[in-house]
């Protein structure tokens, strides 16, 4: 898999928003990795660890929730949450569709803004 | 101060920006961009030496070849007297829309059909838009027919797959009717070809769908007044 390019992207994004809102140190972003995306959080936070030092992302906390695969019959509506994506329907061997398992993106992100928030 | 700021933003997002640059200068040239996508040797550039041979005649056809390392899939292309850039990824295990971004300005001249060769690879490639109008998952009748169902990304998002190496289909157990069954299961619209670029059998039939793609991709384009 590509988690070293999946995190050089997180970051490019992450500090193209931060830029755009004054936030000049993270603190930490949240990802959310669907199981059928094949990326592996292992990794990620391996990617993470090692790209961040020198830039805004340094200690920086990276969480990462997984999502399960969940299927649904076009037919019948019977609900599964298999191992590996299955195409037929235990129920009435019908198609089944993709309800959560394919998702790849950043939730939020923390950071400092350099205010002391005290309003002054 | 701390601060929470909701993204909501899919991973990738320059990647999709950049495609969607490239596919509106495809859409401007009225040029017919397919994307081949396999694992290493099941056959990609040995099609493209056939299909150029069928199809170079009558049409403008560019090709990019992504491969991690060498040159030697160019050359092949460019002995059959084809524009040709090579991209080395060096190490990386797929095409992205910049690197294809890249290439086009090096192969300069408009197009009526580009193909990109993308690396040798069943997973990655799947998940990185180029701009392409079309995926093309390729099969090797050698490598074996659990494929699909190891590898559902690419099978699911290809608009056609194409079985390669159907001569070997003699020598081995490669269950044709059960493989196409798994291909269907998982993309039902998909075209499948079943061709041996080796004898040229079913060569024809893909080269024709290309065709009929590319002047239904010029048809829909007629009004925008790109010719």
């Amino acid at each position: 898999m590509h988690e070293v390019g999946l995190i050089c992207s997180l970051m490019d994004q992450v500090t193209e928003s931060a830029a755009q809102n004054g936030i000049t140190r993270i603190l930490s972003v949240k990802l959310v990795v669907g199981k059928l995306t094949l990326a592996q959080p292992d990794f990620l936070h391996f990617a993470f660890a090692n790209l961040s030092p020198g830039t805004i992302f340094e200690g920086a906390r990276l969480e990462i929730e997984e999502r399960p695969l969940v299927l649904r019959c076009t037919a019948c509506g019977t609900e599964t949450r298999p191992e590996y994506l299955d195409y037929f329907c235990p129920a009435c061997g019908e198609r089944m569709e993709i309800i959560s398992g394919d998702e790849l993106f950043i939730e939020y992100y923390e950071g400092d803004n350099g205010e002391d928030g005290s309003g002054g | 101060m701390a601060v929470k700021v909701v993204m909501g933003q899919r991973l990738l997002k320059a990647n999709a920006a950049v495609a969607q640059e490239n596919r509106a200068r495809f859409a401007a040239a009225g040029t017919l961009v397919v994307n081949l996508i396999s694992s290493p040797g099941a056959g990609k550039t040995t099609l493209l030496e056939q299909t150029l041979v069928r199809l170079g005649g009558r049409f403008r056809i560019g090709v990019i070849e992504g491969d991690i390392y060498t040159t030697r899939d160019a050359e092949r292309i460019a002995g059959k007297g084809t524009a040709v850039v090579q991209v080395n990824t060096a190490g990386i295990c797929h095409l992205d829309a910049s690197m294809v971004a890249r290439a086009c300005e090096e192969l300069g001249a408009a197009y009526d059909i580009l193909f990109i060769e993308n690396v040798g690879n069943l997973v990655c490639p799947a998940e990185f838009d180029l701009g392409e109008d079309v995926k093309v998952a390729l099969l090797s009748v050698a490598e074996g027919g659990d494929k699909p169902a190891k590898y559902p990304l690419v099978f699911r998002s290809a608009g056609a797959v194409v079985i390669t190496k159907a001569d070997l289909l003699p020598f081995t157990d490669f269950d044709l009717a059960g493989v196409t069954g798994e291909i269907r299961a998982l993309n039902p619209e998909v075209k499948v070809f079943i061709l041996s670029a080796r004898t040229g059998e079913g060569v024809e039939e893909w080269c024709r769908w290309v065709e009929e793609m590319f002047l239904r991709k010029r048809a829909a384009g007629s009004g925008t007044g790109s010719e």
